[in-house]
Protein backbone atom coordinates (compact mmCIF):
# COMPACT_ATOMS: atom_id res chain seq x y z
CA UNK A 1 0.00 0.00 0.00
CA UNK A 2 2.10 2.75 1.45
CA UNK A 3 5.82 3.57 3.01
CA UNK A 4 4.96 0.55 5.86
CA UNK A 5 5.48 -1.84 3.11
CA UNK A 6 8.95 -1.06 2.10
CA UNK A 7 10.41 -1.01 5.39
CA UNK A 8 13.27 -3.53 6.08
CA UNK A 9 12.40 -6.45 8.54
CA UNK A 10 13.46 -5.92 12.22
CA UNK A 11 11.99 -3.86 14.99
CA UNK A 12 10.62 -1.40 13.03
CA UNK A 13 8.62 -2.89 10.64
CA UNK A 14 7.39 -5.31 13.51
CA UNK A 15 6.19 -1.82 15.46
CA UNK A 16 4.94 -0.68 12.64
CA UNK A 17 2.85 -3.90 11.81
CA UNK A 18 1.86 -3.90 15.71
CA UNK A 19 -0.01 -0.21 15.71
CA UNK A 20 -1.40 -0.92 12.16
CA UNK A 21 -3.10 -4.48 12.78
CA UNK A 22 -4.34 -2.29 15.91
CA UNK A 23 -5.73 0.34 14.49
CA UNK A 24 -7.40 -1.35 11.21
CA UNK A 25 -9.27 -4.08 13.94
CA UNK A 26 -10.50 -0.66 16.25
CA UNK A 27 -11.82 0.59 13.11
CA UNK A 28 -13.51 -2.45 11.62
CA UNK A 29 -16.19 -1.48 9.14
CA UNK A 30 -18.66 -4.23 7.60
CA UNK A 31 -20.19 -3.85 4.28
CA UNK A 32 -23.69 -4.93 3.82
CA UNK A 33 -24.37 -8.25 2.14
CA UNK A 34 -27.19 -9.38 3.42
CA UNK A 35 -28.44 -12.16 0.75
CA UNK A 36 -30.63 -14.48 2.72
CA UNK A 37 -31.73 -15.18 6.07
CA UNK A 38 -28.20 -14.84 7.71
CA UNK A 39 -28.66 -11.45 7.18
CA UNK A 40 -31.24 -11.39 10.11
CA UNK A 41 -29.02 -12.47 12.23
CA UNK A 42 -26.13 -9.95 10.78
CA UNK A 43 -29.07 -7.10 11.59
CA UNK A 44 -29.66 -8.49 15.01
CA UNK A 45 -26.00 -8.09 16.08
CA UNK A 46 -25.98 -4.60 15.22
CA UNK A 47 -28.73 -4.09 16.90
CA UNK A 48 -29.04 -2.97 20.76
CA UNK A 49 -29.21 -5.89 22.28
CA UNK A 50 -26.28 -7.91 20.82
CA UNK A 51 -24.53 -4.30 20.01
CA UNK A 52 -21.54 -4.78 17.99
CA UNK A 53 -20.97 -1.03 18.79
CA UNK A 54 -18.89 -2.65 21.13
CA UNK A 55 -16.26 -3.25 18.83
CA UNK A 56 -16.61 -0.06 17.14
CA UNK A 57 -18.32 -2.02 13.91
CA UNK A 58 -21.94 -0.80 14.11
CA UNK A 59 -21.78 1.23 11.26
CA UNK A 60 -22.42 -1.25 8.30
CA UNK A 61 -21.64 0.74 5.48
CA UNK A 62 -24.12 0.63 1.94
CA UNK A 63 -20.65 1.63 0.32
CA UNK A 64 -17.94 -0.89 -0.97
CA UNK A 65 -15.71 2.00 -0.74
CA UNK A 66 -16.03 2.76 2.69
CA UNK A 67 -15.40 -1.12 4.05
CA UNK A 68 -13.15 -2.82 5.53
CA UNK A 69 -15.11 -6.86 5.95
CA UNK A 70 -17.43 -7.87 3.77
CA UNK A 71 -19.99 -10.32 5.68
CA UNK A 72 -21.42 -12.47 2.72
CA UNK A 73 -24.83 -13.38 4.45
CA UNK A 74 -26.39 -16.30 2.76
CA UNK A 75 -26.28 -18.38 0.22
CA UNK A 76 -25.03 -17.38 -3.65
CA UNK A 77 -26.77 -18.00 -6.66
CA UNK A 78 -24.59 -18.17 -9.69
CA UNK A 79 -26.42 -15.23 -11.09
CA UNK A 80 -25.76 -13.11 -7.57
CA UNK A 81 -21.75 -14.16 -7.78
CA UNK A 82 -20.51 -11.59 -10.34
CA UNK A 83 -22.04 -8.61 -8.49
CA UNK A 84 -20.71 -10.19 -5.25
CA UNK A 85 -17.14 -10.09 -6.89
CA UNK A 86 -17.83 -6.43 -8.27
CA UNK A 87 -18.39 -5.47 -4.69
CA UNK A 88 -14.71 -7.63 -3.30
CA UNK A 89 -13.58 -5.34 -6.20
CA UNK A 90 -14.63 -1.69 -5.94
CA UNK A 91 -13.50 -2.64 -1.67
CA UNK A 92 -10.25 -0.48 -0.85
CA UNK A 93 -7.51 -2.67 0.45
CA UNK A 94 -6.81 -4.05 2.89
CA UNK A 95 -10.03 -6.07 2.81
CA UNK A 96 -11.21 -9.04 4.48
CA UNK A 97 -14.47 -11.69 3.79
CA UNK A 98 -16.76 -13.45 6.35
CA UNK A 99 -18.24 -16.26 5.16
CA UNK A 100 -21.55 -16.27 7.41
CA UNK A 101 -23.30 -19.50 7.77
CA UNK A 102 -23.30 -22.89 5.77
CA UNK A 103 -24.52 -21.82 2.78
CA UNK A 104 -22.07 -18.82 2.25
CA UNK A 105 -18.59 -21.41 3.36
CA UNK A 106 -19.87 -24.10 1.54
CA UNK A 107 -23.40 -24.28 -0.56
CA UNK A 108 -25.04 -25.84 2.48
CA UNK A 109 -28.46 -27.93 1.78
CA UNK A 110 -28.12 -26.09 -1.58
CA UNK A 111 -26.30 -28.43 -3.33
CA UNK A 112 -27.71 -28.27 -6.91
CA UNK A 113 -27.22 -26.01 -10.53
CA UNK A 114 -28.61 -22.46 -8.72
CA UNK A 115 -26.38 -22.43 -5.96
CA UNK A 116 -22.48 -21.28 -5.83
CA UNK A 117 -20.87 -24.13 -3.70
CA UNK A 118 -19.11 -21.75 -1.36
CA UNK A 119 -18.41 -18.39 -1.61
CA UNK A 120 -14.40 -19.11 -2.26
CA UNK A 121 -15.19 -20.29 -5.54
CA UNK A 122 -15.75 -16.41 -6.28
CA UNK A 123 -13.60 -13.81 -3.23
CA UNK A 124 -11.01 -15.33 -1.21
CA UNK A 125 -12.08 -16.16 2.41
CA UNK A 126 -11.00 -14.95 5.98
CA UNK A 127 -13.06 -16.86 8.36
CA UNK A 128 -15.86 -19.39 7.69
CA UNK A 129 -18.90 -19.72 10.25
CA UNK A 130 -20.88 -22.29 10.52
CA UNK A 131 -24.30 -22.80 11.59
CA UNK A 132 -27.76 -22.24 10.20
CA UNK A 133 -27.76 -19.54 10.61
CA UNK A 134 -25.13 -19.27 13.40
CA UNK A 135 -26.34 -17.20 16.45
CA UNK A 136 -25.13 -13.23 16.93
CA UNK A 137 -22.96 -14.71 19.67
CA UNK A 138 -21.38 -16.78 16.84
CA UNK A 139 -21.21 -14.23 14.56
CA UNK A 140 -19.30 -11.91 17.31
CA UNK A 141 -17.16 -14.70 17.74
CA UNK A 142 -16.20 -14.73 14.25
CA UNK A 143 -15.70 -11.63 14.02
CA UNK A 144 -13.29 -11.06 17.39
CA UNK A 145 -11.18 -14.22 15.97
CA UNK A 146 -10.90 -12.01 12.71
CA UNK A 147 -10.19 -9.04 14.82
CA UNK A 148 -6.97 -11.54 16.22
CA UNK A 149 -6.09 -12.25 12.90
CA UNK A 150 -6.32 -8.06 11.66
CA UNK A 151 -4.07 -7.40 14.52
CA UNK A 152 -0.88 -9.52 13.39
CA UNK A 153 -1.31 -9.54 9.71
CA UNK A 154 2.07 -8.76 8.89
CA UNK A 155 3.52 -6.13 6.16
CA UNK A 156 6.01 -6.02 3.91
CA UNK A 157 8.60 -8.82 3.75
CA UNK A 158 7.10 -10.33 6.59
CA UNK A 159 3.65 -10.52 4.82
CA UNK A 160 5.54 -12.14 1.73
CA UNK A 161 7.00 -14.74 4.17
CA UNK A 162 4.16 -15.60 5.41
CA UNK A 163 1.78 -15.80 1.73
CA UNK A 164 4.51 -18.41 0.71
CA UNK A 165 4.02 -20.60 4.21
CA UNK A 166 0.99 -20.86 3.80
CA UNK A 167 1.06 -22.03 0.10
CA UNK A 168 3.63 -24.50 1.13
CA UNK A 169 1.09 -25.71 3.49
CA UNK A 170 -1.96 -25.65 1.60
CA UNK A 171 -0.64 -27.47 -1.01
CA UNK A 172 0.51 -29.99 1.15
CA UNK A 173 -2.72 -30.96 3.01
CA UNK A 174 -4.40 -33.65 2.35
CA UNK A 175 -7.82 -33.55 0.63
CA UNK A 176 -10.94 -34.07 3.33
CA UNK A 177 -12.08 -37.00 2.10
CA UNK A 178 -8.63 -38.45 2.74
CA UNK A 179 -8.38 -37.81 6.09
CA UNK A 180 -8.47 -40.85 8.30
CA UNK A 181 -9.49 -41.38 12.11
CA UNK A 182 -12.24 -40.10 13.98
CA UNK A 183 -14.40 -37.24 12.52
CA UNK A 184 -13.73 -34.35 14.16
CA UNK B 1 -71.78 -42.74 -7.09
CA UNK B 2 -70.16 -39.66 -7.59
CA UNK B 3 -70.43 -36.95 -4.84
CA UNK B 4 -70.26 -33.39 -6.48
CA UNK B 5 -70.05 -29.88 -4.55
CA UNK B 6 -73.39 -28.75 -5.06
CA UNK B 7 -74.28 -31.80 -2.20
CA UNK B 8 -72.70 -28.67 0.22
CA UNK B 9 -73.69 -25.39 -1.33
CA UNK B 10 -70.53 -23.58 0.21
CA UNK B 11 -68.17 -24.36 -2.01
CA UNK B 12 -65.80 -26.48 0.47
CA UNK B 13 -62.21 -27.55 0.58
CA UNK B 14 -63.66 -30.82 2.56
CA UNK B 15 -61.72 -33.74 0.33
CA UNK B 16 -64.09 -36.45 1.35
CA UNK B 17 -66.20 -34.34 -1.39
CA UNK B 18 -63.81 -34.59 -4.03
CA UNK B 19 -65.02 -36.40 -7.72
CA UNK B 20 -63.75 -39.94 -7.24
CA UNK B 21 -63.66 -41.92 -10.50
CA UNK B 22 -62.73 -45.42 -11.03
CA UNK B 23 -60.98 -45.11 -13.81
CA UNK B 24 -60.29 -42.06 -16.23
CA UNK B 25 -58.84 -41.67 -20.09
CA UNK B 26 -56.23 -39.14 -18.82
CA UNK B 27 -53.34 -41.70 -17.02
CA UNK B 28 -50.23 -39.96 -18.15
CA UNK B 29 -47.57 -42.06 -16.23
CA UNK B 30 -47.53 -45.23 -14.19
CA UNK B 31 -45.45 -45.95 -11.18
CA UNK B 32 -44.11 -48.67 -9.90
CA UNK B 33 -42.72 -49.31 -6.16
CA UNK B 34 -41.69 -46.91 -3.57
CA UNK B 35 -38.22 -46.87 -2.37
CA UNK B 36 -35.25 -49.35 -3.02
CA UNK B 37 -33.24 -50.35 -6.35
CA UNK B 38 -34.40 -51.77 -9.46
CA UNK B 39 -34.02 -55.16 -10.57
CA UNK B 40 -32.71 -56.62 -7.43
CA UNK B 41 -34.01 -57.17 -4.10
CA UNK B 42 -36.25 -54.44 -2.57
CA UNK B 43 -36.74 -55.12 0.98
CA UNK B 44 -38.72 -52.42 1.38
CA UNK B 45 -42.06 -54.28 1.32
CA UNK B 46 -43.36 -51.35 -0.80
CA UNK B 47 -42.00 -52.42 -4.21
CA UNK B 48 -45.80 -53.73 -5.08
CA UNK B 49 -47.52 -50.48 -5.01
CA UNK B 50 -48.66 -49.44 -8.39
CA UNK B 51 -50.01 -45.47 -8.65
CA UNK B 52 -51.68 -44.60 -11.83
CA UNK B 53 -50.61 -40.45 -12.45
CA UNK B 54 -53.62 -39.26 -13.90
CA UNK B 55 -54.81 -35.46 -15.23
CA UNK B 56 -58.29 -35.03 -13.08
CA UNK B 57 -60.95 -35.32 -16.06
CA UNK B 58 -63.80 -32.62 -16.59
CA UNK B 59 -66.58 -32.37 -14.10
CA UNK B 60 -70.00 -32.43 -15.24
CA UNK B 61 -72.09 -29.08 -14.22
CA UNK B 62 -73.98 -27.55 -12.47
CA UNK B 63 -70.95 -26.86 -10.09
CA UNK B 64 -72.78 -24.94 -7.24
CA UNK B 65 -72.53 -21.36 -6.62
CA UNK B 66 -71.28 -18.74 -8.28
CA UNK B 67 -69.27 -21.23 -10.44
CA UNK B 68 -72.35 -22.14 -12.39
CA UNK B 69 -73.09 -17.80 -12.57
CA UNK B 70 -68.96 -17.87 -14.25
CA UNK B 71 -69.29 -20.73 -16.22
CA UNK B 72 -72.64 -19.24 -18.07
CA UNK B 73 -71.28 -15.92 -18.20
CA UNK B 74 -68.10 -17.40 -20.10
CA UNK B 75 -69.25 -19.35 -22.03
CA UNK B 76 -72.26 -16.95 -23.51
CA UNK B 77 -69.41 -14.42 -24.00
CA UNK B 78 -66.83 -17.02 -25.82
CA UNK B 79 -69.97 -17.79 -27.58
CA UNK B 80 -71.11 -13.98 -28.52
CA UNK B 81 -67.26 -13.84 -29.40
CA UNK B 82 -67.19 -16.54 -32.26
CA UNK B 83 -64.34 -18.39 -29.53
CA UNK B 84 -66.59 -22.11 -29.48
CA UNK B 85 -64.22 -23.95 -29.10
CA UNK B 86 -62.48 -21.62 -26.70
CA UNK B 87 -62.93 -23.59 -23.03
CA UNK B 88 -61.84 -27.32 -23.53
CA UNK B 89 -62.30 -28.55 -20.39
CA UNK B 90 -63.49 -26.91 -16.30
CA UNK B 91 -62.57 -28.70 -13.48
CA UNK B 92 -63.77 -28.50 -10.14
CA UNK B 93 -61.45 -29.62 -7.66
CA UNK B 94 -61.57 -29.17 -3.69
CA UNK B 95 -64.05 -25.87 -4.22
CA UNK B 96 -61.60 -24.17 -7.28
CA UNK B 97 -62.44 -24.43 -10.82
CA UNK B 98 -60.07 -24.33 -13.42
CA UNK B 99 -61.34 -23.54 -16.95
CA UNK B 100 -59.23 -25.43 -19.41
CA UNK B 101 -58.26 -23.05 -22.19
CA UNK B 102 -56.94 -24.01 -26.37
CA UNK B 103 -54.11 -22.13 -26.12
CA UNK B 104 -54.68 -20.65 -29.27
CA UNK B 105 -57.21 -18.62 -27.89
CA UNK B 106 -56.31 -17.68 -24.62
CA UNK B 107 -55.73 -14.05 -25.30
CA UNK B 108 -58.60 -13.72 -26.86
CA UNK B 109 -60.75 -15.23 -23.17
CA UNK B 110 -58.33 -13.10 -21.09
CA UNK B 111 -59.72 -9.79 -22.48
CA UNK B 112 -63.59 -11.08 -22.29
CA UNK B 113 -62.83 -12.36 -18.32
CA UNK B 114 -61.22 -8.78 -17.50
CA UNK B 115 -63.86 -6.79 -19.57
CA UNK B 116 -67.07 -8.57 -19.47
CA UNK B 117 -69.60 -6.90 -16.96
CA UNK B 118 -70.45 -10.65 -15.28
CA UNK B 119 -67.24 -12.34 -14.89
CA UNK B 120 -65.03 -8.54 -14.22
CA UNK B 121 -61.69 -10.27 -13.55
CA UNK B 122 -59.65 -7.52 -12.79
CA UNK B 123 -56.58 -9.33 -11.65
CA UNK B 124 -54.28 -12.08 -12.75
CA UNK B 125 -52.21 -12.85 -9.94
CA UNK B 126 -49.78 -15.27 -11.34
CA UNK B 127 -48.76 -16.96 -13.99
CA UNK B 128 -47.21 -20.63 -13.08
CA UNK B 129 -45.79 -23.41 -15.42
CA UNK B 130 -45.98 -27.07 -14.94
CA UNK B 131 -44.22 -29.66 -16.81
CA UNK B 132 -45.87 -32.83 -17.44
CA UNK B 133 -43.37 -35.20 -19.21
CA UNK B 134 -46.09 -38.03 -19.48
CA UNK B 135 -48.88 -36.16 -20.98
CA UNK B 136 -47.73 -36.71 -24.83
CA UNK B 137 -48.36 -33.38 -26.96
CA UNK B 138 -48.98 -31.77 -24.38
CA UNK B 139 -46.28 -31.54 -22.17
CA UNK B 140 -46.10 -28.01 -20.74
CA UNK B 141 -49.19 -26.46 -19.05
CA UNK B 142 -49.30 -22.68 -18.33
CA UNK B 143 -51.86 -21.54 -15.10
CA UNK B 144 -53.23 -18.52 -14.56
CA UNK B 145 -54.75 -17.24 -11.49
CA UNK B 146 -57.63 -14.62 -11.71
CA UNK B 147 -59.55 -12.19 -9.27
CA UNK B 148 -62.46 -10.74 -9.59
CA UNK B 149 -62.34 -7.75 -6.90
CA UNK B 150 -66.11 -6.69 -8.71
CA UNK B 151 -67.64 -9.76 -7.38
CA UNK B 152 -65.14 -11.24 -5.18
CA UNK B 153 -64.41 -14.89 -7.11
CA UNK B 154 -60.92 -16.75 -7.68
CA UNK B 155 -60.65 -18.80 -10.54
CA UNK B 156 -57.91 -20.30 -12.21
CA UNK B 157 -57.57 -20.56 -16.37
CA UNK B 158 -54.95 -23.55 -17.60
CA UNK B 159 -53.08 -24.00 -21.42
CA UNK B 160 -51.58 -27.04 -22.57
CA UNK B 161 -48.82 -26.68 -25.39
CA UNK B 162 -46.72 -29.27 -26.98
CA UNK B 163 -43.23 -29.14 -25.96
CA UNK B 164 -42.20 -29.89 -29.15
CA UNK B 165 -43.94 -26.46 -30.57
CA UNK B 166 -44.14 -24.32 -27.33
CA UNK B 167 -45.93 -21.36 -27.86
CA UNK B 168 -48.42 -19.73 -26.16
CA UNK B 169 -50.23 -16.36 -27.04
CA UNK B 170 -49.52 -13.54 -24.43
CA UNK B 171 -51.16 -12.24 -21.87
CA UNK B 172 -49.43 -9.18 -21.13
CA UNK B 173 -51.62 -6.95 -23.54
CA UNK B 174 -54.91 -7.46 -21.11
CA UNK B 175 -53.12 -7.89 -17.47
CA UNK B 176 -49.51 -5.90 -17.63
CA UNK B 177 -49.09 -8.03 -14.42
CA UNK B 178 -48.67 -11.16 -15.92
CA UNK B 179 -45.21 -9.45 -17.94
CA UNK B 180 -42.64 -10.61 -14.97
CA UNK B 181 -44.52 -13.71 -14.67
CA UNK B 182 -44.48 -14.87 -18.33
CA UNK B 183 -41.03 -14.29 -18.59
CA UNK B 184 -40.10 -16.39 -15.24
CA UNK B 185 -42.41 -19.42 -16.73
CA UNK B 186 -40.10 -18.71 -19.88
CA UNK B 187 -36.84 -18.63 -17.97
CA UNK B 188 -37.65 -21.83 -16.08
CA UNK B 189 -39.82 -24.17 -18.22
CA UNK B 190 -39.08 -22.63 -21.68
CA UNK B 191 -42.54 -21.65 -22.65
CA UNK B 192 -42.47 -19.32 -25.31
CA UNK B 193 -45.15 -16.42 -25.09
CA UNK B 194 -45.65 -14.55 -28.41
CA UNK B 195 -46.69 -11.20 -28.20
CA UNK B 196 -44.78 -10.65 -24.55
CA UNK B 197 -42.93 -7.20 -25.10
CA UNK B 198 -39.35 -8.61 -23.94
CA UNK B 199 -39.11 -12.05 -23.21
CA UNK B 200 -35.92 -12.23 -21.47
CA UNK B 201 -34.78 -14.26 -18.48
CA UNK B 202 -35.40 -13.00 -15.34
CA UNK B 203 -34.25 -15.02 -12.55
CA UNK B 204 -31.30 -17.20 -14.13
CA UNK B 205 -28.08 -15.43 -15.64
CA UNK B 206 -29.12 -14.39 -19.16
CA UNK B 207 -26.39 -16.68 -21.28
CA UNK B 208 -27.87 -20.00 -18.99
CA UNK B 209 -28.71 -23.36 -21.11
CA UNK B 210 -31.90 -25.30 -20.73
CA UNK B 211 -34.45 -24.70 -18.17
CA UNK B 212 -34.10 -25.83 -14.62
CA UNK B 213 -37.73 -26.34 -13.59
CA UNK B 214 -37.94 -29.13 -16.32
CA UNK B 215 -38.48 -32.31 -14.73
CA UNK B 216 -35.71 -33.67 -17.33
CA UNK B 217 -33.63 -30.81 -15.91
CA UNK B 218 -30.28 -32.28 -13.59
CA UNK B 219 -30.51 -30.88 -10.26
CA UNK B 220 -26.57 -30.52 -10.59
CA UNK B 221 -24.51 -30.17 -7.69
CA UNK B 222 -21.01 -31.82 -6.97
CA UNK B 223 -19.58 -34.15 -4.51
CA UNK B 224 -19.51 -33.17 -0.88
CA UNK B 225 -16.56 -34.67 1.36
CA UNK B 226 -16.70 -35.30 4.46
CA UNK B 227 -13.86 -36.65 6.84
CA UNK B 228 -12.94 -40.17 5.52
CA UNK B 229 -15.92 -39.96 2.90
CA UNK B 230 -17.63 -38.21 -0.58
CA UNK B 231 -21.27 -38.44 -0.98
CA UNK B 232 -22.12 -37.62 -4.68
CA UNK B 233 -25.06 -34.99 -5.56
CA UNK B 234 -28.36 -36.24 -4.56
CA UNK B 235 -29.27 -36.72 -8.13
CA UNK B 236 -26.52 -39.06 -8.50
CA UNK B 237 -27.25 -41.35 -5.89
CA UNK B 238 -28.71 -44.68 -5.58
CA UNK B 239 -32.04 -44.34 -7.43
CA UNK B 240 -35.44 -44.56 -6.35
CA UNK B 241 -37.62 -45.33 -8.90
Amino acid sequence: MGIEEKLPSGVLLTTVEGVAGYMRKASFWPATFGLACCAIEMMTTGGPKYDLARFGMEVFRASPRQADLMIVAGRVSQKMAPVLRQIYDQMPDPKWVLAMGVCASSGGMFNNYAIVQGVDHVVPVDMYLPGCPPRPEMLIDAILKLHDQVQHTKLGVNRLAEIEAHEDAALKALPTGQLKGLLR
Amino acid sequence: MEKRPEDNPTASQDPSLDVVRETSDEVIARRQGMFGVLGTGDTSGYGGLVRQVEMPGATAPPYGGWMDDVTAALTAATRDGGLDAAIEKVVVHRGEITFFIRREHIAAVAKLLRDDEDLRFELCSGVSGVHYPGDTGRELHAVYHLLSMTHNRRIRLEVAAPDADPHIPSVVATYPTADWHERETFDFFGIIFDGHPALTRIEMPDDWPGHPQRKDYPLGGIPVEYKGGTVPPPDQRRAYN
